[in-house]
């Protein structure tokens, strides 16, 4: 299999272990990028792939990014949760990656919910 | 489902949702046979095998009615001149295996494999991994065991290093499939 190169691993541990007492609070905010087979169908692996693109960019390190299966929400695919520690979850839906991006930096970064692309936040209150 | 890859992702979710700790993807390309094979592998706990798997409205998961992705893949294969198969064993995992015609219009591209890695590893780090490519006698393979010991204690779901898995996927496939 392809390798990392003694450097870049030395350099990733690096980087690792010296913002390790950053992050033992543990993570800030979680997402969840619903990954159904709907969701796969409408193009959820491209907004998981932007996500993870910006967080790379960012050097983000205080949120957990999983995957869920189908919401029951098959119309309204791609979408992900936003859950951000002490506050409501807030879903989205009709993503793509500029969409998440957006998400990412307003309301993940910024703590700003993005209301245009949101559909519910917590369970019961609609935008 | 508009490339293998996306197949690979939906099929594989299924095996999470299994409880799988180990999934294996293999991919052949039998160029004297014209077949391209896929096979996708679990530990998970299982499932009944029966005519209906390929049934839409068949599923085995609560809460839910029916489930699309494994009629999407055999019928990708089937319109290509190929099969579908499923075996499974209670307890012991499930085993899929696609085949298509290599040279079959229909057959879709493979798609962004990397992509797929990595969105399984970072919605399920837990999970072991291993994918491997097969064409003319060279392989490519890539398994997060073995990577996930290089790391030494450093997440496999850290954005760094899965963008680098996913550029590590992505130059294997362009050197074995040319």
């Amino acid at each position: 299999m392809p390798r990392l190169t003694v450097d870049d691993l030395k350099k990733i541990k690096e980087q690792y272990k010296s913002t390790l007492t950053l992050r033992e609070g543990g993570y800030r905010a979680k997402i969840t990028v619903h990954m159904g087979t709907c969701g796969i169908a409408a193009g959820a692996r491209d907004v998981m792939d932007a996500l993870l693109d910006e967080m790379a960019a960012s050097d983000t390190k205080d949120v957990i990014v999983t995957t869920s299966g189908c919401a029951g929400l098959c119309s309204r695919e791609p979408m992900a949760t936003v859950e951000i520690i002490n506050e409501a979850p807030v879903k989205y839906c009709y993503l793509d990656p500029e969409k998440i991006k957006k998400i990412f930096k307003e309301h993940v970064q910024g703590g700003k919910v993005v209301e245009e692309y949101a559909l519910v936040v917590g369970s019961e209150t609609s935008y | 489902m508009q490339d293998i890859s996306l197949h690979i992702l939906d099929i594989a979710e299924n095996s999470i949702d299994a409880g799988a700790t180990r999934i294996e993807i293999k991919i052949k390309e039998d160029l004297k046979n014209d077949r391209f094979i896929l096979i996708i592998k679990d530990n998970g706990k299982g499932m009944e095998v029966g005519k209906k798997t390929k049934d839409p409205y068949f599923t085995c998961k609560t809460g839910k009615k029916f489930g699309l992705g494994i009629p999407f893949l055999a019928q990708a294969a089937e319109e290509c001149n190929g099969r579908f198969s499923l075996s499974s064993e209670k307890g012991k995992g499930t085993t899929v295996v696609a085949e298509f015609q290599r040279s079959h219009i229909d057959l879709k591209p493979l798609g962004d494999m990397g992509a797929t890695m990595t969105t399984l590893i970072c919605g399920h780090p837990e999970i072991d991994y291993l994918f491997l490519y097969e064409k003319n006698g060279q392989s490519f393979s890539f398994d997060t065991k073995e990577l996930k010991q290089e790391l030494d204690g450093v997440p496999v779901n850290l954005p760094e290093v899965l963008k680098f898995i996913k550029e590590e996927i992505n130059e294997g496939l362009r050197r074995i499939k040319g």
